[in-house]
């Protein structure tokens, strides 16, 4: 079975201070970029060795409540896609 | 029977304050033993838990998150499900956090510096069993060393904390962006307590303060009367 590959973007929550990302946009503007505002978040890219089509969204959801993202700060997407 | 109760201070890969956190127990009158982050159980006849500082897991993905999940945090888990008292420091109180055995998560400084210095810290709830060596309102003088410390929880939750007394150490002024300028948060119940800064950096005066031998004694206090309750 090939195995399934997904990303998972995690973001710091809409209305959530993000010092680095304002140290991001500060230091483009620096560099001159016309920079509105930036955000830095985090991206996870995981190979499920053994996941039929219905449950791997599931467990991906599972993934990002019990560990890759903190529900209090972080929101998360998941993309599925084939190996 | 010893008279010295046995604190357990939990050793994660990352951990820097173990051995002080070790020492400083010693002390003020209790019997310390480091356990292993992967043993299940607690030593038997353990009457209190402490959570060192330092940098479990090399801070990876969040502040305090892998380590949550080690074996012996299911042991943690269980025996503050039984009313035993878990004081965790600094990393310790990221862990907490992460376990979702405290409310909140501690986030990057507001200004994204580690910051390392002595730290004012006003006793907001002298009532709790971590603080009754403290008067209501003492300032303590106690190290900070941390570059995510910025404690914050959603409004609702915060004005639902402060009113229970759950918000019992502040700082005196704004060092991290903490919300509330809170600085140590303890459960609804009241035998778990996590704080940034460090009462085992601060138990001789030679060393600047000993303000935090208040907090120690008192924790060994507590691991007593834990074991007396459960003899």
């Amino acid at each position: 079975m090939t195995p399934r590959k997904a990303t998972v973007l995690v973001r710091p929550k809409q209305g959530i201070l993000d010092p680095q990302g304002e140290a991001v946009q500060r230091s483009l503007r620096k560099l001159g970029f016309d920079v509105g505002s930036v955000r830095v978040g985090r991206v996870l890219d995981i190979e499920l060795d053994d996941a039929g089509d219905g449950d791997a969204h599931e467990q991906l959801e599972r993934m990002c409540r019990e560990l890759l993202a903190n529900p209090l700060i972080e929101s998360f997407e998941i993309r599925l896609g084939d190996a | 029977m010893t008279t010295r109760p046995l604190v357990a201070v939990v050793q994660f890969p990352g951990s820097n304050d173990d051995h002080d956190a070790a020492w400083a127990l010693r002390s003020v009158g209790a019997e310390p033993v480091l356990v292993w982050h992967e043993e299940a159980t607690l030593p038997p006849g353990t009457g209190a838990v402490v959570l060192p500082g330092g940098f479990s897991y090399g801070d990876y993905l969040r502040t305090g998150a892998m380590a949550s999940l080690a074996p012996a945090m299911r042991a943690v888990r269980a025996f503050a499900a039984e009313g035993g008292p878990v004081l965790g420091i600094c990393n310790g109180f990221q862990i907490l956090c992460e376990a979702r055995l405290l409310p909140g998560v501690l986030r990057s400084n507001r200004e994204l510096e580690f910051v390392c210095r002595d730290a004012v810290i006003r006793v907001e709830n002298a009532g709790t069993l971590f603080t009754r060596r403290c008067s209501p309102g003492q300032e303590l003088v106690l190290p900070i060393k941390h570059g995510e410390g910025a404690w914050y929880v959603d409004e609702g939750t915060y004005v639902q904390l402060a009113a229970r007394g759950q918000l019992v150490f502040r700082y005196a002024e704004d060092v991290n962006g903490s919300l509330g300028n809170v600085a140590g948060v303890v459960d609804e119940r009241g035998n778990v307590l996590g704080l940034m800064p460090h009462p085992e950096h601060a138990v001789d005066p030679l060393l600047g303060s000993a303000d935090g031998g208040l907090l120690l004694a008192a924790l060994v206090d507590a691991a007593a009367e834990h074991l007396l309750a459960a003899a």
